[in-house]
């Protein structure tokens, strides 16, 4: 065969040699090198199996925290529910330069676009690449743009939270400061409280002791400390009518305040002599091991009356019951809205919630601690203001379907959400 | 000023404690963790107190023969004996830091073997306790009464599969009517406003009291209120 332009001859047969030859050695490489072959399967499979890489990720400080957080947010793969559909996950790479080397600081599953990594450095800068993983195969997006971490001085995600705070705190201390300058505030009659004369004066005829239980946790709660500022009120009407008081309690914090208070109010009331450290003791943490001790006390010692004003949980029922066995007045109190029940059904009177908190106040009619009553009933009238307000809207909201109802009604949600 | 400075101490670190809700900057940030810790090392002396309590006046107790005195015996005898196993690990690995509760030790064998059993008792007599005080609050005496025995027999029912074939003829218009219906609707509606109402008692409730502490206003922890 003669080549047209260059003019000179072709055998084509001439090439069949080396051609044969180079094949012979690619077939016989290919066939002995196993790893060739992988390597070679890879090269034709790649473009096919590798997941299309994620977006670049969008890096930014997580706002409203106390630092050393950064949130990264991506694009799925294209191949993460659409097109190849086999994205098993991502991987988040980390590096403190931008072409460093990326360590691996986390993984998600697929369908997942955001990363919260809690495990920086505040003022350090930080770059992150995304990885598609879709079994072997991966792709990594390009290095988002540098981000520091820091802490910020304020939250305005709790500031509906600070709104109820402040206007609440001023209603409480406005209230406390009239009822200083002498203002007369009534206060509601609470039967509980109205009965404590009553049972310390049944207990006195029948010359009985009366038992006492602030609760089953430490200090550290809120109905603990409303239980033991009961307890000083009523260790003072004991103490006049002198009649016995016996206060077991499960925390070693709550004997040494418990103990302080009932001998400062034997005191007060002038009957020092009648106080006995015995009073007040330590019987044990365990819950029921405490339950077990109180229940032979009441069946041994039969009180006359007995209180449980305080943070109560599964013991509450047990305690009721056993005190109505043995025919004792019984008045309880606790802000566990899952015991209130059982102290309803068995107890003679029980202080619902805010009554346990209100009791102390009620009970020493101290006008600045009654004025703070009345300043939490402020907050009451604000929080139905506000449930009116709400139910209104969101009836109106599905009679009409009005978007202009729909969005107050979804600002007056979120004006009340609040966020802890 | 023996009672003015606890009154100050209170009133700076429940001040910084409310600041610390709306700042997550150092040192507010942490202020709430690190407290917390303060508690829990005061309470573990406080321990001792209570500890040395209990021995004070179940030894007193036996001395003086009291009523009841062979009760304070088993109390005195069960509190040093698992106080010494406890402390030195009888039975368990040996050196200071071993766990009390490994596998072998006495400890764990009292804990397993005679606290727990012991602590399931006293639990499972809240199921009779139970029947009782249901008996007694579901007597439709009063009308108060009577709604609440209705709405309890319905919720009872309505949570067993009985419930389920007691009406399920009903056609669908009248489905309302079902018991389980009936009972997620009682559960969900009425039992949840209550619920809710009650929750925001205890919320201004925890306020006013929280802010009569920090005012000095109210203070139970130094053992008076005037």
């Amino acid at each position: 065969m003669r080549h047209k332009r260059c003019g000179w001859y072709f055998n084509s047969r001439i090439l069949i040699f080396p051609v044969s030859i180079l094949s012979l050695i690619f077939i016989l490489g290919y066939c002995h090198f196993p790893e060739a072959q992988e390597e070679t399967f890879d090269i034709l499979l790649r473009s096919e199996e590798t997941p299309a890489p994620p977006g670049p990720p969008a890096v930014h400080d997580t706002p409203y925290d106390s630092g050393e957080s950064i949130t990264i947010q991506w694009e799925l793969s294209s191949d993460d529910g659409a097109g190849k559909n086999h994205v098993t996950g991502y991987d988040i790479l980390r590096s403190e330069t931008r072409d460093g080397e990326y360590q691996l600081i986390s993984s998600v599953t697929k369908g997942v676009k955001e990363y919260v990594d809690t495990s920086t450095k505040d003022k350090v800068d930080y770059y992150y690449r995304v990885r598609a993983r879709a079994s072997e195969f991966f792709a990594d997006s390009s290095p988002s743009e540098a981000v520091q971490s820091k802490q910020q001085w304020y939250n305005p995600e709790r500031s509906n939270l600070l709104a109820i705070a402040v206007i609440l705190s001023f209603f409480i201390i406005l209230y406390i400061s009239r009822a200083k300058r002498g203002k007369k505030l009534f206060i509601r009659r609470i039967a509980g409280l109205e009965a404590v004369d009553e049972a310390v004066g049944r207990a006195t005829e029948m010359g009985k002791p009366i038992l006492y239980v602030p609760g089953i946790q430490d200090l550290d709660d809120v109905q603990t400390v409303a239980g033991i500022t009961i307890l000083g009120s009523l260790a003072k009407t004991i103490a006049k009518y002198d009649t016995k008081l016996d206060v077991p309690v499960s925390r070693s914090m709550v004997l040494a305040a418990a103990r302080e208070t009932v001998k400062q109010s034997y005191l007060s009331a002038g009957r020092p002599d009648a106080y006995s450290d015995d009073i007040v003791h330590y019987v044990t943490d365990e819950q029921f091991g405490y339950v077990a001790f109180l229940d032979g006390t009441m069946v041994r010692n039969k009180p006359a009356a007995c209180f449980y004003l305080g943070s109560f949980f599964a013991e509450s029922l047990i305690l009721a019951e056993t005190g109505n066995s043995i025919g004792a007045i019984q008045v309880a109190g606790t802000a566990q809205p899952a015991q209130l029940p059982f102290f309803v059904a068995a107890c003679d009177y029980t202080l619902i919630g805010e009554e346990l908190f209100a009791a102390s106040a009620y009970l020493s009619k101290e006008p600045r601690a009654l004025g703070s009553l009345k300043g939490a009933d402020a907050g009451k009238v604000i929080a139905l203001m506000f449930i009116g307000l709400g139910v209104t809207l969101e009836t109106l909201r599905v009679l009409t379907g009005s978007p202009a109802i729909a969005k107050a009604s979804d600002f007056i949600i979120r004006l009340v959400s609040l966020r802890f | 000023m023996r009672r003015r400075i606890p009154i100050i101490i209170t009133f700076i670190v429940g001040t910084a404690l409310i600041m610390a809700m709306f700042i997550p900057h150092t040192p507010f940030s942490s202020l709430d963790e690190n407290l917390s810790v303060y508690f829990d090392i005061i309470a573990v002396f406080a321990f001792i107190l209570g500890g040395g309590n209990l021995l004070r006046v179940h030894l007193e107790k036996i001395q003086k023969k009291k009523r009841d005195w062979q009760f304070s015996i088993v109390t005195v005898v069960g509190f040093l004996f698992m106080l010494i196993i406890g402390f030195f690990k009888v039975g368990g690995p040996p050196g200071l830091s071993g766990d009390f509760l490994a596998e072998g030790s006495w400890f764990r064998f009292m804990f397993e073997a005679v606290f727990n059993p012991l602590q399931a008792t006293m639990f499972s007599l809240l199921a009779f306790f139970v029947a009782s005080a249901a008996y007694r609050a579901f007597r439709a005496k009063t009308k108060e009464a009577t709604i609440l025995l209705i709405a309890a027999f319905i919720i009872l029912v309505g949570r067993t599969p009985i419930g389920h074939y007691f009406t399920s003829w009903l056609p669908k218009q009248l489905d309302f009517l079902h018991v389980p219906t009936l009972a997620s609707w009682i559960m969900g509606w009425p039992n949840t406003a209550g619920q809710r109402a009650i929750m925001i008692g205890i919320a201004l409730g925890v306020i006013a009291t929280s802010l009569r502490i920090i005012l000095g206003i109210e203070r139970p922890y130094l053992g008076a209120e005037k």
